[in-house]
């Protein structure tokens, strides 16, 4: 098969390659187990974090979600959800590389309202600039505006991602032109983060060209995890392979038989 | 001395407390975790030398699951 015929071909993001396009997050699930299930049933190798205070107080022993996802069998994607600031989130990005040994890659968020967890751009764009600076690699959470998308390029983000719908709405593809126009004017991977709530969702954004999907909730909430991380796995292969194939052309008042027109028995 | 940490006073019978000696006390010895010391990044590597002063706030942050 020739690259643009196989479905396993490479992925880079920052200088690193990744089979899978599905990039998922490990919260929401009903225990440490049920994530490593359906994180290992999605394929997905990059998985987000969360940082969060640690409880003091709690026994030692008690497993982690770094027992159960070892990070040399994952790439970790520290994120900086629920920050409001760029000094916030930063501040938070820091802390998360002194916590992962100088780790590099992270999901810059800066959310604008708590209601509607959407992004505060101003505030990400500061943040991704102080954040390339000090040798991050940052994939950055945006809204779906093509001008704020390319800026954040343009200041050295190795991936933008921007939203399909709300954060855990499972609303799907809102706007796939805007999609589309991000994915034609940048050059570095765009990955929809946010918003899909089943396959077809996930499909829809690879067959748009996105180089990728990152989800959580459109698992972990669904009735069966591990299922529905099979469906995404698959639809994501699907959606990427579809792109690549290239849709024939939408005719809407021209039908074209399938079957040959002579020979028909009369 | 006393010392804020994740937003909770605590005391320490101690004149010097080096980070390493404060890990054991609170028991986290073993675990992955990071720390801030009014905020600034303590490095894991400086754990043995430096040392705690009456009135710090710490916070110790670790991963948790998140999307």
């Amino acid at each position: 098969m020739d690259k643009n015929e196989n479905q396993s071909e490479l992925f880079d993001i920052a200088g690193q390659t990744f089979n899978s396009r599905l990039l998922v997050g490990t919260g929401k699930y009903k225990d440490f187990k049920e994530t490593k299930s359906a994180i290992d049933e999605s394929g997905a190798e990059i998985v987000t974090v969360a940082i969060r205070r640690v409880n003091i107080g709690q026994d030692k022993n008690q497993p982690s979600l770094i027992d159960y996802l070892p990070p040399k069998d994952y790439t970790y994607l520290p994120n900086t959800a629920g920050c409001y600031t760029a000094d916030d989130s930063v501040r938070t990005l820091r802390l998360a590389r002194e916590l992962l040994d100088g780790h590099k890659l992270v999901k810059l968020e800066v959310l604008g309202d708590s209601e509607t967890l959407y992004p505060n751009v101003v505030e990400t764009l500061n943040a991704a600039k102080i954040l390339v600076k000090d040798g991050f690699d940052v994939m950055v959470y945006t809204s779906d505006d093509p001008i704020m998308a390319k800026q954040l390029e343009d200041v050295g983000c190795c991936a933008i991602m921007p939203l399909a719908s709300l954060i855990g709405s499972g609303m799907g593809i809102l706007n796939p032109w805007n999609l589309e126009i991000i994915i034609d004017r940048l050059s570095v991977p765009v990955i929809v983060d946010a918003g899909v709530g089943t396959a077809s969702d996930a499909s829809i954004a690879m067959e748009l060209g996105c180089d990728g999907v990152l989800m959580n909730t459109a698992i972990a909430a669904a009735k069966n995890p591990i299922l529905m991380a099979r469906a995404m796995k698959k639809s994501i292969e699907a959606g990427r392979e579809a792109f690549l194939a290239g849709r024939m052309s939408k005719k809407l008042y021209q039908a074209s038989p399938s079957s040959p027109t002579k020979g028909i028995i009369e | 001395m006393k010392i804020s940490i994740n937003g909770k006073m605590q005391s320490f019978d101690k004149e010097v407390l080096t980070f390493e000696t404060l890990i054991k006390e609170i028991n986290l010895e073993g675990r992955r975790f990071a720390i801030e010391r009014n905020g600034e990044i303590i490095p894991k590597s400086q754990f043995n030398k430096y040392t705690l002063n009456d009135g710090d706030k710490l916070e110790i942050i670790g991963a948790v699951g998140g999307g």
